[in-house]
């Protein structure tokens, strides 16, 4: 394709590049925002339908951890945000400063993420043959590493629970597929955006972003920023649907 | 170039706005306003997001047909969650689940 430095034929300026590029990426979101809200929606209405086991099965999440990955990942669409600054205001030092930290930020979600995936495994709550939502109850002694208060609640919350929905059990594991494709979809997002990052930090080691040209920064900047928004709604819809009276 | 650069005073001011958002949230997710919990969440939620498409990705400062593209999404996305809930709204499924269906069991 025949180009001009960072200009490429098709186009008359690099503003006009910008504008093009920008809207095809929206347009990009626009398809993702629609993947993800097929999910919401499935999510949606069959909480609607199993409250009592989706509610059981949000409070087994930890509300630190939730709240803290929450923290590190809008922390990091500002460092994304800065870096797109620096780029603008031809500070390139400054770019690659700023995508380090947002992919050391990223990194951080996603090494939380593995810790809550592996709790949920040693306490028998992924989907399949061996799912078991009252697995902590019937054996404590492999759940230490819940806290003996956050056990009480559980079991008390457990047997009202199964009360109210003689299909718990099965109703819970629905939870879980969700919590675990929409957090795992999420994640994959995630590491996409960590590929883009590593390849922005080549090419911004080697000097290409600044004020006339800082195209592939604001692009990646959409997509990571996108990716924060999705979390944003994942949050309170997963962990904090049914944490009223103290649960 | 003629694109608008955002200060970093108004990207902290934004960061900002999100971190009390997410802090009302969690506060309020253990308060019991009923019905009211998962709006008062999800209006939170919307409020964060929005915040983020105006000043992190520079919508407020993007060309008209840039904000087309964004109110299709919005729209579609409603179209698409409106219509599936009225839909579902009236199917015997989201009846009384403390008696489900024996004929919408799924298999234990």
């Amino acid at each position: 394709m025949h180009r001009t430095g960072e200009l490429y034929g098709q186009f008359q300026t690099l503003d006009q590049q910008k504008e093009t590029a920008a809207l095809g990426m929206w347009i990009f979101l626009v398809t993702e925002v629609l993947f993800f809200g097929g999910m919401f929606l499935t999510y949606t209405i069959n909480r609607h339908a199993y409250s009592a086991a989706f509610g059981m099965g949000s409070n087994t999440l930890d509300i630190y951890l939730g709240g803290f990955n929450t923290v590190v990942l809008i922390l990091s669409s500002l460092t994304m945000a800065m870096g797109v600054w620096s780029a603008q205001v031809g500070k390139k030092s400054l770019v690659t400063s700023f995508l380090i930290l947002t992919l050391i930020l990223g990194g951080v979600f996603l090494g939380v993420k593995v810790v809550e995936y592996k709790q949920k495994f040693d306490h028998h709550l992924i989907p399949g043959q061996n799912f078991d939502i009252s697995y902590c109850a019937k054996n404590p002694n492999a759940c230490t590493d819940l806290s003996p208060k956050a056990r009480e609640t559980e079991d008390k919350q457990l047997e009202e629970a199964e009360r109210l929905d003689p299909n718990l059990n099965s109703h819970a594991q629905l939870y879980f597929s969700l919590y675990f494709g929409m957090t795992g979809l999420h994640a994959l997002h995630m590491i996409v955006g960590a590929g883009l990052l590593l390849w922005l930090l080549k090419e911004s080691v080697g000097g290409r972003f600044g004020p006339a040209y800082n195209t592939p920064v604001e692009i990646v900047g959409l997509y990571w920023h996108f990716v924060d928004i999705v979390w944003i709604y994942l949050f309170p819809l997963l962990y904090l649907i049914d944490r009223k009276a103290g649960r | 170039m003629s694109e608008h650069i955002v200060p970093p005073k108004i990207y902290l001011g934004v960061f900002g706005i999100l971190m009390a958002g997410t802090t009302l949230t969690v506060i309020a997710a253990f308060k019991d306003f009923g019905a009211f919990n998962i709006v008062i969440a999800l209006g939170i939620a919307t409020i964060k997001a929005t915040f983020v498409v105006l000043y992190f990705m520079h919508a407020r400062y993007s060309p008209k047909r840039t904000h087309l593209v964004i109110i299709c999404a919005v729209f579609w996305l409603a179209i698409m969650l409106a219509l599936t809930l009225t839909d579902y709204q009236e199917r015997p499924i989201l009846g009384d689940r403390a008696a489900p269906d024996a004929a919408h069991q799924l298999p234990v």
